[in-house]
């Protein structure tokens, strides 16, 4: 291979970070059996636990065939509509990635909840009110959540069928029902496991939407009871198993994951323009309901959210402040971390011929949960940290941990483009080491990183997982004190303290995604 | 001591060459063959970017197996993605004094000379997207008048020019390779650069690399293997 003789040396901060990510999963892993097996006898699993683990899967699976279901209407009006608006509307559809759970949730409680729209029109007409707590809250949140990303990656399925096809179809005079049948039916059957698997897995450790619309023996996720078990009963040797099921879970799914193969092309564009569809009013009125439903179901939560947050701001106290402020350095010092994670390792994985190996290592956090990552450093420091101590560095390294696959996704491509295009012109100068990255890869890069630091300090800006696990009141983060604001019931305080996030989180991400692609536009 | 390809063979998959040469300090000699037989190969295994399956890559006397690309004495000009787009043309062309672009005022005059000497004295701050294809040309050969590595190897690097422009760098590398004595060796499709270079030629046929020959007679008298590359 090229440079032959120092080629194992310069992969070293690669291999240090694969160990890393390694150790982590593994120890943390082999805290929780142990601890699990340890206690294993006197702390098996209960009916409630086992309760949870059919909740847990039954939710996964009513959220992924909905959303994926739902997202089929949609995706086609959008394929085959041209309307002013529509680039933004498919644009939004990226948002909820980056949108606070918590902020979705309360959004979500102003539409459906008790004092909501929808039950102020069922009490207006007569009729009962419902009830958003439960399964149908758990899986009305998760098809907010991913009924957009069902509806990108399906949208991305119609882009990958070439306009040709359309054409010759117009011209053999085929009708909506041959065009489904010929062209449509045969890309949905290749695109939509992949999409169903994305989202199932997604929900499998879904623990933020249940611990705020879930709850009570007939609503409680495993990595819900995962916290319940920590926080209330503090019963390590049950947190330990019940880690040790969702452990199970999430391989599995992995599992499953990677035996749905990915359709081809599915990363191919998704404005190329289609034929003016045939079929008239009917059709036109079909996509034109399909859409309209769509962002009403996703735009009205937000609008609530931003519409009833601006006077709660007033009613923020010091302590949402400094919780905001906890929050902005958390979701900076996370970001720094998941960089300095995801370039040594993509940069591994696009030179070294074991590439593979390092992309594989980059992927584990994705078949881990973050309340089982908690958990188990948790085990791991006990005795040597106290746990509110803990809660903000820990909750940091689960952040950068957690985003890491995302970061990854987002430069390992472009990275991969450098080094075909310029790694022998550097090799041949004998462009190396610190000033290899500093005049070759950053500024090469600048986009895709700015997107992933982007990334990385919204989701960890907005997170509310492991940070429930540890924290008191001094350690407390802007969705953890939202969440406290919930509980006590001061909605309109929480409304605004929503508000604060959304513009912390939105904030975050536009400022790194915007100043990648500044910089890179000067270039 | 000169250059020398000590019984060199290289396997990859179903390709192979074999190399048993010597070239002459100084040489001028294009590398001519059809195409796909090895010649950017050729220049690959004398530039390091892959090393052989046995034998040996000498310059003057000493193995060069333990030297990366960047530490060989040598300088190579690709068909194309010669400069980094993102820097300036003083900074593309400083990388062949530092490659950390760590440079001194008398640093900072050698690349503004070398610019001159290659006839772009004004282009200092432009990015490499702003200069047509034979500039881009010249700034590369301004980074290698730079590094002063005694072998320059072209791998095809003005195949896009037309051909008034490329005569033109061909005399222009002529000059700096005679300047500087460094021993050129250029790979070409185009039999006229192997007559224009009035140096050498070494074919690459069928699976070997022959030792070099004067260039005229060989394209006078073709063996089989170039006679059939060339049709006639």
């Amino acid at each position: 291979m090229a440079g032959g003789p120092v080629a194992v040396t310069r992969h070293l901060p690669g291999l240090a970070v694969a160990a890393l990510i390694l150790a982590l999963g593994l120890g943390t892993l082999a805290a929780v059996l142990w601890r699990g097996l340890a206690e294993g006898a006197g702390a098996a699993l209960g009916p409630a636990d086992l309760q949870a683990i059919r909740f847990t899967l039954w939710q996964a699976i009513l959220s992924a065939t909905l959303s994926a279901g739902l997202a089929i209407p949609v995706a086609r009006a959008f394929a085959r509509r041209r309307f002013p608006g529509r680039a933004a509307l498919i644009l939004l559809t990226g948002a909820p990635f980056i949108l606070p759970v918590i902020v979705a949730v309360l959004g979500l409680l102003a539409v459906f909840g008790r004092g909501g729209l929808v039950n102020g029109a069922l009490v207006w007409a007569g009729l009962p009110p419902v009830s958003i707590y439960g399964l149908q809250g758990v899986v009305l949140a998760h098809v907010f959540f991913n009924l957009p990303l069902a509806v990108r990656l399906i949208l991305q399925g119609w882009g990958a069928i070439p306009a040709e096809r359309f054409r010759l179809a117009e011209s053999l005079g085929f009708g909506p029902a041959e065009v489904a049948r010929h062209l449509e039916r045969p890309m949905l059957r290749a695109v939509l496991p992949g999409v169903w698997v994305a989202i199932f897995v997604i929900c499998l450790s879904s623990f933020a939407v249940a611990l705020t619309l879930g709850g009570g023996p007939r609503a409680t996720t495993v990595e819900l009871a995962i916290y319940q078990a920590f926080r209330f009963d503090f019963d390590l040797g049950r947190a330990a198993l019940l880690a040790g099921v969702q452990i199970a879970l999430c391989l599995g799914a992995a599992a499953l994951a990677a035996g749905v193969a990915r359709p081809a092309g599915f990363g191919a564009g998704m404005d190329r323009p289609l034929p003016a569809p045939g079929g008239g009013v009917w059709l036109r009125l079909q996509d034109a309901l399909a859409i309209g439903a769509a962002a009403l179901f996703l735009l009205l939560p937000l609008a609530l959210v931003a519409l009833s947050g601006l006077p709660g701001l007033t009613q923020l106290g010091p302590a949402a402040l400094a919780a905001a402020g906890r929050s902005l350095a958390l979701a900076l010092a996370s970001t720094a971390l998941c960089l300095a994670l995801a370039l040594p390792l993509a940069d591994a994985a696009a030179r070294s011929p074991f590439g593979r190996w390092f992309e594989a290592v980059g992927l584990i956090p994705l078949a881990t949960s973050s309340l089982v990552l908690g958990t188990g450093l948790f085990l791991i420091l006990r005795g040597q940290v106290a746990p509110a101590q803990a809660a903000l560095p820990v909750t940091m390294l689960v952040n950068a941990v957690m985003a890491l696959p995302f970061a990854l996704r987002a430069v390992l491509p472009p990275l991969r483009d450098v080094q075909a295009d310029y790694g022998r012109l550097a090799a041949a100068l004998d462009l190396r080491g610190a000033a290899r990255w500093r005049l070759l890869v950053l500024p090469r890069l600048r986009a895709p990183i700015g997107f992933s630091a982007g990334l990385a300090a919204a989701l960890s800006a907005g997170d509310l997982g492991v940070i429930t696990l540890f924290a008191d009141g001094r350690s407390e983060t802007l969705p953890l004190h939202l969440y406290r604001l919930m509980g006590a019931y001061r909605m309109e305080a929480a409304m605004g303290a929503a508000l604060l996030l959304t513009a912390l989180s939105l904030g975050l991400f536009w400022i790194f995604d915007r100043g990648g692609r500044h910089g890179a536009a000067t270039r | 001591m000169a250059l020398q390809l000590d019984d060199v063979t290289l396997v990859q998959g179903d390709f192979r060459l074999a190399a048993d040469l010597r070239v002459a300090p100084g040489a001028r000699v294009a590398v001519i063959g059809p195409s796909g037989a090895g010649k950017s190969t050729l220049l690959s295994l004398i530039a390091g970017f892959v090393l052989p399956t046995t034998g040996r890559v000498l310059w003057q006397g000493q193995d060069l197996a333990a030297l990366r690309p960047g530490q060989r004495p040598v300088s190579i000009l690709f068909q194309d993605q010669n400069l980094f787009p993102h820097l300036s043309v003083a900074q593309n062309v400083g990388l062949g004094l530092n490659p950390a672009l760590r440079l001194t005022g008398a640093d900072r005059d050698a690349v503004a000379a070398a610019l001159d000497r290659v006839g772009l004295p004004d282009m200092a701050d432009r990015r490499p997207a702003e200069l047509s294809g034979g500039q881009q040309g010249r700034v590369a050969l301004a980074r290698a008048l730079l590094r002063r590595r005694p072998v320059l190897l072209l791998d095809e690097p003005f195949a896009a020019l037309g051909p008034a422009l490329k005569v033109e760098m061909l005399d222009l590398v002529k000059d700096i390779a005679a300047e500087q004595g460094a021993t050129l060796l250029m790979v070409s499709h185009d039999p006229a650069d192997a007559r224009r270079l009035e140096g050498e030629a070494i074919l690459v046929a069928e699976g070997r690399a022959h030792p070099p020959v004067p260039a005229g007679p060989l394209l006078d008298r073709p063996p089989p293997a170039l006679a059939a590359y060339l049709g006639t």
